[in-house]
């Protein structure tokens, strides 16, 4: 599972960091930054749905998982 | 304070958010107005407009090119400060201004550096509970939530802590006296500005490690900061954080205090607090902004003028049930909740960091010291204005 930023979207609200800090970073100006290129660990598709569910931009999105790759 | 415009007739075209009956009764007039009328009018503030939906809310959030910042509190007679910068930048700022003015003060409220001020606020709200000692009834917004936020940003500012009391009045002028005598409102900012002139003096001669010199130090395209830009910001830090962050810790306090079931599992699980706080935020929003029309526009079949005033209720926008599930229950384990209480778009509350750190420590603190606890009276007086929030919580707590 992998999942997109959109960061002309991103304000900055800093849930996803917040909610999956296993899959997201901040940078210096509280902006999100995807850790290993958005790939979700195995085990953390929850968190990964709940980060998506909570930015209130909808920033986040799930990549297709056609050209994700091999979905885990 | 008496307003200027005498009762209400007629909340759907004659409403006015500065009467106290606005904020008592905010979440039923919300509901009413969205069934029969959901963008309300008033001619007062020489026009303005309430669009209570989540639809609206985002649609002008978003729509920088109709609406303008340039006064986010709708006031009778305001002198403004022309867009796109305005009287105290960013919150007054549109873009292209406004993205440099915000991204000066981003990193000092980024989430790795909020973190660091935990152990402040931990000794901050120990220290008030301690003070509290053994009084059958506390009141929980006036002897402790209220003195949080302004205790804090006084820390970040390097302004004497013993004059949080000065601020705090100041704040309350500026935001809750709205429709008052012009010249009442005037001596309020005059008053305000010569306090942080003073403060921002003896920062230029004793230069320190706080936001105020990090101001001072700051440039923006190139050039240092005016004094204007420095006091701007500082009068807009003290009032976007410290009467909002109270009404929220007040709010919640509330709750907890007329819900024992919520109080007994956050008091079991203390794991739960930050969703909890989410829910608290989304169900009892404190922050309604304002915008000014910059080019007619139409709006929910409403036709917006120049200059008229548009409130922006994110606290309306949040309990409308076309955008969340059960939107009229608090349910403190709510996993997804894409509310809209820090506001939306490119005026994202700079704050929100610290202000779930405040909240969060806040909650922690007052269910560890007092596990139970109960509403000691069965009214509660709120704000009035665009802050909403209980103003006294008188909780028994033996
Ligand atoms: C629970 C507490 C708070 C709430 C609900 C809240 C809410 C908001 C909202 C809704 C906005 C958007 C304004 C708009 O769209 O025009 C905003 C902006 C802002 N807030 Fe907060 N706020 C809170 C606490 C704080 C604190 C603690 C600070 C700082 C000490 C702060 C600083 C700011 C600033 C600087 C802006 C302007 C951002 C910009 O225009 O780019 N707020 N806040
Ligand atoms: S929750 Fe959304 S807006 Fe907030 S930092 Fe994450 S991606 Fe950006």
């Amino acid at each position: 599972m992998r999942v997109l930023l959109d960061l002309e979207r991103c304000q900055g609200h800093n849930r996803c960091y917040a909610l999956a800090p296993e899959i997201f970073d901040v940078d210096d100006y509280g902006i999100a930054v995807l850790l290993d290129d958005g790939e979700v660990p195995p085990g953390l598709e929850d968190k990964a749905m709940l980060a998506i569910a909570n930015c209130p931009e909808f920033a986040i999105s799930l990549a297709d998982s056609t050209n994700a790759g091999t979905a885990s | 304070m008496t307003s200027i415009y005498g009762p209400v007739t007629d909340w759907a075209t004659d409403f006015d958010h500065a009467e106290p009956e606005y904020n008592e009764n905010a979440p039923a007039l919300w509901a009413e107005l969205r069934e029969t009328c959901p963008v309300a009018h008033t001619d007062r503030y020489n026009g303005t407009w309430l669009p209570v939906t989540h639809e609206l809310v985002t649609q002008i959030a978003y729509d920088t090119e109709h609406f303008t910042s340039r006064s986010v509190i709708v006031s009778p007679f305001e002198q403004l400060a022309p867009a796109p910068i305005g009287g105290a930048p960013p919150i007054t700022s549109d873009p292209p201004f406004h993205h440099d003015a915000r991204r000066l003060l981003l990193p000092a409220f980024a989430p790795k550096k909020i973190e660091q001020w935990e152990p402040d606020v931990r000794t901050l709200c120990k220290g008030l509970l301690a003070e509290l000692g053994d009084a059958d009834v506390i009141d929980a917004a006036a002897q402790y939530a209220q003195h949080i936020p302004v205790n804090v940003i006084a820390l970040m500012l390097g302004f004497p802590v013993e004059d949080a009391d000065i601020f705090f009045g100041f704040v309350h002028d500026v935001i809750e006296g709205i429709n008052v005598e012009l010249e009442q409102r005037m001596q309020a900012f005059i008053r305000l500005d010569d306090y942080v002139d003073r403060q921002v003096r003896e920062h230029v001669e004793n230069p320190r490690d706080d936001l105020t010199t990090f101001l001072l130090n700051s440039t923006i395209f190139g050039e240092p900061l005016g004094l204007e830009h420095v006091r701007g910001s500082i009068v807009l830090l003290l009032i976007a954080g410290i009467d909002t962050t109270w009404s929220a810790i007040s709010s919640s306090l509330l709750h907890l205090a007329t819900h024992p079931e919520d109080r007994e599992r956050l008091v079991a699980d203390p794991s739960l607090i930050p969703t909890a706080i989410e829910e608290f935020l989304r169900a009892y929003a404190p922050v309604t902004m304002a915008r000014m029309v910059k080019e007619d526009v139409e709006i929910g079949g409403c036709p917006m003028k120049v200059d008229d005033w548009v409130l922006l209720p994110f606290p309306a926008a949040n309990v409308d049930p076309a955008a969340f599930d059960r939107a009229d229950e608090v349910l403190i384990d709510r996993a997804e909740n894409r509310h809209l209480a820090f506001g939306l778009g490119i005026h994202r509350c700079i704050g929100s960091n610290l202000a779930r750190l405040e909240l969060r420590v806040a909650i922690e603190e007052f269910l560890a010291h007092y596990p139970r606890f109960e509403l000691a009276t069965d009214k509660v007086t709120w704000s009035v204005g665009q802050i909403r929030g209980p103003r006294t919580v008188p909780v028994r707590i033996r």
